[in-house]
């Protein structure tokens, strides 16, 4: 399968101080991948530079076309749709407006509005509160509008940074059964960062493991899964 | 009672041209985490231009429509070109900027125009079905217009896109950029938007306060007023603090301090709010993260 | 980056054509005192008047700076303290037959006491609210010193003259110059003052609440306290300076002190050097000379030029922000920076 997503030599950097170092990652057309590792290895950092919302240095193709030279708005009108840490919901709007936004960048009115039912129907929740302050949901709900709204770009790769966190297993489990359906019927390729390494590798086909700044490994999930290394230190066994 | 009922809808019809101020002052504020100290100078350009508008033979309600476009315009070129380039500078710097716009216009207003009082018409006639002892017809139509303004931009921000985009971008622009929003272009029509809101709060004050370049610092003061009374990041809540303040304002200078200090009373109620309760009767307390 | 290898011997420091920089700083300083000090005598009575303003100003600006570029808190209104320092004097002079000389120390305590009074309510707001509240204390000064029932101490709109003083002891001084001089004297030891003040540990503490408010609380310094004292001190300062701007031009009135004052005020710190003290002596020459020159243009443009010097500060305070952001005081500092360097890479 093609990669959809390249990266070449990326690196990153918060003002003077590089977090990133010569990363080349891909993504393939179809595929989940997972990018692993501990609290500040720079797996947001990562997808931040994916999205120009850091400095960056280094090739990023997308599709056949050029994402390093774009501004965030440009790269996500491209169909990269990213979910943030922290979901990023606009908290004083309705779930509703929220999920308007999610869809701001397409023009194509009729499928915009197919899709409204596609995301209610993966996420019944969302639709009991459609006119409810965003803020005003639980921690799963609101991560189930952060992905929801994503969605609604219809977008050909989803950027996930740590859907499970501050999540009840049982949440986690729907949400991730919901991406595999995702991925599965809408051909939405996924980079998904999480912190729970076990999650993750059940989800993808192919993971990365960063370790400060750089990728230490790579490969199929199962490949990483045995690993020896990354099952001590981060599959727990 | 008549005295009193007269003083309460002068008081409204003031408060009207303060609510859009305050309005006006509340989309930047928003947006922007900044008080637009040249809101009034901005207002009283626009009332200028359509001066000239209407000198030069123009019928009022096509000046007046004229004048909204240009004025519109001129807060999007005003971000862009003056604004734009400090939005990363500390707060000391934004004020400056603020206050540097404010001289110029006024200067240009001076310079162009000259300091000499012109008198601005009214759309509404001297006598008409709409006045009676309690109100006069420009303050009854002046209501109205204003009444109608608000709503438009209401029904703007609540039910199309562009209006979802924008109060979007002033919430959480990481966000908006991440759905596609232009951030930069948002920031730069909210300036447009409070651009043409002050014009018309400028068009309807002069035939009140006479057309001169320093007409509007009292009632910028009284907008700065009531958008700090309603909320300074709710701009329904500006707008309702718009009219209570030019309630107050009247009252107070009827019944309590005198016409004369009624501008200090503005100042009690600023000072008033900041130290007791900063977010407003309807705005967000701000919470600040160590 | 110097590395270790490169040491150099201690008394080949750094030097500009010859000389250390600081000794420059000092040539300079004299030469200033000198120039300052000869002025009355070469210059004609109304060139010596308009220093006497420059002296004023530059009191107000000190003071000013202290509150807005050391401490963070920004002021929009320091004209109100300018006016009330002018009117204390002014009345006690007109009323009370007190000594002109007299009065200005009391115009300092009545201030200090006002701005430190207007500093506690200040400690709730931050940055911009505070910009807003001082914006609309200037704003409303004019009207509460028109107020009528206040008229019988102020003069209403018609203000307060005051008699020009003469020299003293019979020294050989026309008005113009003895007042130079007395305004000097007063001038020299704030200035002094304010130096010391901001150098040592209270500028410390000061500069601190600026920068990081949270952080200097929890090391120890009492933000309440020293934000309330250095508005009460920066409100003496311009108080001080608003009565000797009263005996200068011996007129006081409600005009005189519109929300164009203290949007003056502010452009003085700002091209002079936030956070400098010497910074105040060329910010009070812009807000001093500006508006002369811009006049002498009413007569190539006639009546309309009445609104240019406005234009022209604000047209400077936006590109001052934009270019140099630290004033003429950082421009000279960096001046002097890079002709260290650039003598010291030749040597």
């Amino acid at each position: 399968m093609a990669a959809l997503l390249e990266t070449r030599s990326l690196a990153a950097f918060y003002g003077p101080t590089q977090v990133l170092y010569g990363v080349d990652l891909d993504v393939a057309e179809g595929g989940i991948t997972a990018l692993l590792g501990a609290n500040g290895a720079g797996k947001t950092t990562l997808l931040r530079a994916l999205c120009a919302m850091v400095r960056r240095e280094g090739a990023i193709r997308f599709g056949g076309g050029r994402l390093d030279n774009l501004a965030t708005e440009d790269v996500v009108r491209l169909g990269i749709a990213h979910v943030p840490d922290g979901r990023g919901t606009f908290v004083h709007l309705t779930v509703e407006e929220n999920l308007r936004l999610g869809a701001y960048a397409r023009r194509d009115k009729a499928q915009v509005a197919e899709d409204f039912e596609r995301v209610y129907g993966y996420f019944p929740r969302l639709r009991e509160r459609r006119w409810q302050q965003a803020g005003t949901l639980s921690g799963g709900e609101q991560q189930m509008l952060a992905i929801a709204r994503a969605l609604m770009l219809r977008p050909r790769l989803l950027l996930l940074d740590e859907p499970s966190f501050g999540l009840a297993p049982l949440i986690v489990r729907d949400i991730f059964a919901i991406l595999r359906t995702i991925n599965r019927e809408d051909r939405v390729s996924m980079l998904v960062v999480e912190q729970n390494a076990n999650l993750a590798l059940d989800l993808a086909d192919h993971a990365y493991l960063l370790e400060t700044g750089r990728v230490v490994m790579g490969g199929t999930a199962e490949r990483v899964r045995g690993d020896e290394a990354v099952r001590r230190s981060y599959l727990g066994y | 009672m008549a005295q009193l009922l007269h003083q309460l809808f002068s008081g409204l019809a003031n408060g009207g041209i303060y609510a859009s101020i305050a309005l006006a002052l509340v989309m930047i504020y928003q947006a922007t985490h900044l008080v637009n100290f040249a809101q009034g100078e901005m207002a009283m350009f626009s009332t200028y231009v359509a001066w000239s508008l209407i000198d030069w033979g123009m019928p009022y309600w096509a000046a007046f429509l004229l004048t909204l476009v240009i004025s519109f315009a001129g807060g999007v070129i005003i971000e862009r070109v003056v604004i734009r380039p400090f939005d990363k500078a500390p707060v000391l710097a934004s004020v400056c900027v603020f206050i540097g716009l404010l001289a110029i216009l006024n200067s240009l207003a001076g310079f162009i125009y000259t300091y000499t009082i012109k008198p601005f018409p009214s759309p509404f006639p001297e006598k008409a079905w709409y006045g009676s002892v309690y109100i006069s017809p420009h303050e009854g139509g002046e209501i109205v217009v204003m009444l109608v303004v608000l709503a438009l931009v209401y029904a703007f921000f609540r039910f199309t896109p562009l209006g979802l985009a924008m109060r979007a971008s002033a919430q959480n622009p990481v966000s908006s950029r991440l759905v596609g929003i232009r951030v930069g272009w948002m920031l730069a029509l909210g300036w447009g938007l409070a651009a043409a809101t002050g014009a018309v709060a400028g068009m309807m004050a002069a035939p009140i306060v006479y057309l001169e370049p320093n007409m509007m610092g009292g009632i910028l003061l009284y907008g700065f007023a009531g958008a700090l009374l309603g909320g300074i990041d709710n701009p329904w809540g500006a707008v309702l603090g718009g009219f209570l303040v030019g309630v107050l304002e009247n009252l107070a200078g009827a019944y309590l301090v005198g016409a004369d200090l009624k501008l200090t009373a503005a100042l009690v109620i600023i000072v008033g709010v900041l130290v007791v309760r900063p977010s407003g009767l309807f705005g967000r307390p701000v919470v600040t993260r160590v | 980056m110097t590395t270790v290898s490169e040491t150099q011997p201690p008394t080949a420091a750094r030097l500009v054509a010859g000389l250390p920089l600081a000794t420059w700083r000092r040539i300079g300083a004299a030469a200033a005192a000198a120039l300052a000090l000869a002025l009355p005598f070469v210059a004609s009575s109304y060139h010596t008047f308009q220093f006497t303003q420059v002296i004023v100003y530059a009191i107000a600006l000190m003071g000013l700076n202290l509150l807005t570029g050391y401490n963070g808190q920004i002021s929009l209104g320091h004209g109100a303290f300018y006016a009330i320092g002018a009117y204390v004097t002014a009345i006690l002079v007109s009323k009370f037959d007190v000594p002109y000389w007299a009065t200005v120390p009391v115009a300092g305590a009545v201030c200090l006491g006002a701005g430190f009074l207007f500093g506690l309510p200040a400690l709730r707001l931050e940055g911009l609210y505070l910009a807003l509240a001082t914006f609309a204390l200037a704003l409303v000064t004019p009207q509460i010193l028109k107020f009528k029932d206040f008229d019988s101490w102020t003069g209403g709109v018609q203000g307060i003259l005051i008699d020009k003083p003469d020299a003293p002891f019979k020294l050989p001084l026309d008005g113009d110059q003895w007042l130079y001089f007395f305004c000097l004297a007063i001038a020299v030891p704030l200035f002094w003052a304010a130096r010391n003040l901001v150098r040592g540990r209270v500028g410390r503490a000061i500069v601190a609440i600026r920068d990081h408010p949270i952080a200097a609380g929890t090391m120890g310094v009492d933000t309440a306290i020293y934000k309330s004292l250095t508005f009460g001190v920066s409100a003496f300062y311009t108080g001080v300076a608003g009565s000797l701007g009263g005996i200068v031009t011996g007129f006081v009135a409600p005009d005189s002190f519109q929300i164009l004052l203290s949007l003056y005020l502010l452009v003085g710190i700002v091209v002079g050097g936030l956070a400098s003290i010497s910074g105040a002596f060329f910010g009070a020459l812009f807000i001093e000379f500006v508006p002369t020159y811009s006049d002498q243009l009413t007569d190539l443009l006639g009546d309309r030029a009445k609104a240019l010097p406005w234009a022209v500060f604000g047209l400077l305070l936006i590109l001052f922000m934009y270019l140099m952001p630290t004033g003429v005081m950082g421009m000279l500092r960096r001046l002097g920076f890079w002709l260290e360097r650039k003598s010291s890479a030749g040597s």
